[in-house]
């Protein structure tokens, strides 16, 4: 079976946001980007089952602007066998990403899509719940273990309560959590090898998407400051001052 | 006509408290009416507890034995159906929502607001994005419905002295079978629930083992409170992932949060913002916790945490 991968680029994580001073957006220009964590991760998973010999291609999906394709090439590095560049500049919603999985889905016919369950920039956690909707196939959200067998992923659940484990028909949609594993690193001599490996560039208007949205992103804000705190010596200042707060 | 469907979020028969949140966000809509609606194979306690919630209208019950586990391909045919008749449909931004409602939305075709912090208008909302680090403002095209989910950290439980009336409705939606629900380990615990608690205490990598995490659950027992875990603690097997607080664990808004050993990585920021005291203790005064802690203490937490339950009597 082929399996398809969300692979976004995001701001990395470590990079302190900063929200422009007109609240139009958050600072981008000159800072890092790298994949997002929880796609790296389902790209590692999907490289796994292949090296179990459950699925026979990995195809790392990106959505967005011409320079992507560095990032994606990323993905071939990493072990992907071919990159699918949907270009677009555009921003895309969730709901617009997941239309735009969907054609791509009619098209490939995976077996399993796998693909991040936030992307750490928007924190939407929305695109692979709605790609299973608009699919009509099983999701099986945050996940911490997948087994595939008998044309069915056993996938264990990171829930509020604990650990959920479904069972679900494949072909099915996974969204990977932190644990599910860890991504592997790149070698030099694989990021040679992935210029070879091919990518398709596609238009995003060429799929016929209904881009169409609902949502508009009107303003941007710093959140909050929280405001500077003491310092106490010992664990009796503490108590005493947790005590005059109605704290103890 | 404003109309708000929220719905009731539950486990083995019993209410969880952030459909309590989710519905003061509702009332923040100043709609017309809340209704909140219980998908259950035995609804009846459950909208029993949900009817007493202010502000609420009706409580809409769908008794279907497929709704005996709450998964998403099931539950969202059905309230995509019943979201027919209303202008928004909210569900708290928990495991539970957050898997449910983008299913639910993309079914009625519309996009989805994710974590609603607070309510600017009908369809205006404020919501957080890169970790917290910004906070933007979204605004829903009037024309179409509003499927959101309510941050749960953000507001407070409605009260619960209300007599809603009682609706069992029957939802003509073709079910998938294609989704098993097989098993759900929860940790048992007799502590308060991290998600309500007033007061959490928290252990990180500090805390070294899973064994040293006694000292963790000792102090929490003493004052009373939750546990939580950052997720170097997690990852590390100290605590069960449950415990995990942060961007990719729970968001929480406890009065006193006493973070014990945990450097202040931004993603753990995140889960205790709007934390009311943040009490920090760690052993390297230069730690970053120590920004944004509202007191501090720096030392050896397996001396300091002792020293504590003794100050404190
Ligand atoms: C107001 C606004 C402004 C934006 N501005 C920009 C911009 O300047 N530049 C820009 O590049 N994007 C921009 N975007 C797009 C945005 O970054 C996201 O791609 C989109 O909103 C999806 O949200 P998410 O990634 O948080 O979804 P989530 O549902 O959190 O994503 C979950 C997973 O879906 C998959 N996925 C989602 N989107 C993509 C994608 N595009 N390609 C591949 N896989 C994907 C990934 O596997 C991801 O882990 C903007 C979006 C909005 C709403
Ligand atoms: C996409 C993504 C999502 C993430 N989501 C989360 C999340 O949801 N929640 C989360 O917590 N993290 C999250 N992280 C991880 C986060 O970046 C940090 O790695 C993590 O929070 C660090 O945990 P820690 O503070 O326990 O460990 P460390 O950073 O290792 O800090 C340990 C601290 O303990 C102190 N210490 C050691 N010994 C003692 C002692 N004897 N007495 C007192 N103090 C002591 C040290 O001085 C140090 O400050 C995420 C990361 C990524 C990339």
């Amino acid at each position: 079976m082929k399996i398809l991968v969300g692979y976004k680029r995001v701001v990395d994580y470590n990079v302190r946001i900063q929200v422009k001073p007109d609240g139009t957006g958050v600072v981008t220009d000159g800072v890092k980007l790298s994949a997002n964590p929880f796609d790296d991760i389902a790209l590692e998973e999907a490289l796994r089952l292949r090296e179990k010999g459950i699925a026979e291609e990995v195809i790392v999906v990106g959505i967005g602007p011409a320079d992507l394709t560095a990032h994606l090439r990323n993905g071939l590095a990493m072990g992907a066998n071919r990159a699918i560049h949907v270009q677009t500049t555009d921003a895309v919603s969730p709901l617009t990403a997941a239309r735009t999985l969907l054609k791509l889905v009619e098209k490939e016919q995976p077996g399993l899509v796998i693909v991040g369950k936030q992307a750490i920039d928007d924190d939407a956690n929305q695109t692979g719940q709605m790609l299973a909707a608009l699919w009509d196939r099983p999701q099986a959200t945050f996940a911490s273990k997948v087994e595939i067998s008998d044309g069915k992923a056993t996938v264990t659940r990171e829930v509020d309560a604990g650990l959920e484990t479904i069972e679900a028909e494949l072909p099915a949609v996974i969204t990977t959590d932190l644990r599910l594993n860890e991504p592997r690193f790149i070698k030099l001599p694989d990021i040679m090898k992935a210029k070879s490996k091919p990518i398709d560039i596609i238009e995003l208007g060429s799929l016929g998407v209904d881009a169409a949205d609902h949502l508009k992103t009107t303003h941007y804000a710093a959140p909050a400051k929280r405001s500077k705190g003491v310092m106490v010596k010992d664990a009796a200042e503490l108590v005493a001052v947790l005590k005059q707060k109605g704290l103890l | 006509m404003t109309k708000i469907l929220v719905i009731a979020e539950h486990l083995d028969g019993k209410l969880n408290g952030a459909t309590h949140r989710a519905v003061s966000a509702a009332a923040a809509v100043n709609p017309e009416a809340i209704d909140i609606l219980v998908l259950s194979d035995a609804p009846d306690a459950i909208a029993a507890d949900a009817a007493k919630i202010d502000g609420v209208s009706k409580v809409l019950t769908v008794a279907r034995p497929e709704n005996t586990h709450a998964l998403a391909a099931v539950f969202a045919p059905q309230i995509a159906k019943v979201a027919a008749g209303y202008s928004h449909v909210f569900a708290p931004s928990t495991t539970f929502g957050k898997d449910l409602a983008p299913r639910v939305a993309a079914l009625l075709g519309v996009s989805q607001v994710s974590d609603v912090m607070t309510v600017e208008g009908p369809h205006s909302f404020k919501r957080p994005i890169y970790a917290g680090n910004a906070i933007v403002t979204v605004e829903v095209d009037t024309a179409s419905i509003v499927v959101a989910t309510i941050r749960t950290a953000s507001w407070p439980a409605a009260a619960a002295n209300g007599s809603a009336t009682i609706e069992p409705v029957v939802v003509d939606a073709a079910l998938p079978t294609h989704t098993r629900f097989v098993g759900l380990q929860q940790g048992k615990s007799d502590r308060p629930d991290l998600q309500g608690a007033p007061k959490v205490v928290s252990g990180g990598r500090g805390v070294g083992s899973k064994e040293n995490f006694e000292v963790i659950y000792k102090f929490a027992d003493k004052i009373g409170a939750a546990v939580g875990a950052s997720r170097a603690a997690v990852d590390a097997g100290y605590v069960p992932n449950e415990l995990q607080v942060g961007q990719t664990g729970k968001i929480i808004a406890p009065e006193l949060y006493v973070a014990v050993g945990i450097s202040g990585a931004i993603q753990h920021l995140t889960g205790i913002k709007d934390a009311g005291t943040i009490v920090a203790i760690n052993k390297d005064g230069e730690a970053p916790i120590f920004e944004i802690a509202d007191i501090g203490l720096v030392g050896n937490l397996f001396k300091i945490l002792p020293e504590l339950e003794a100050a404190i009597g």
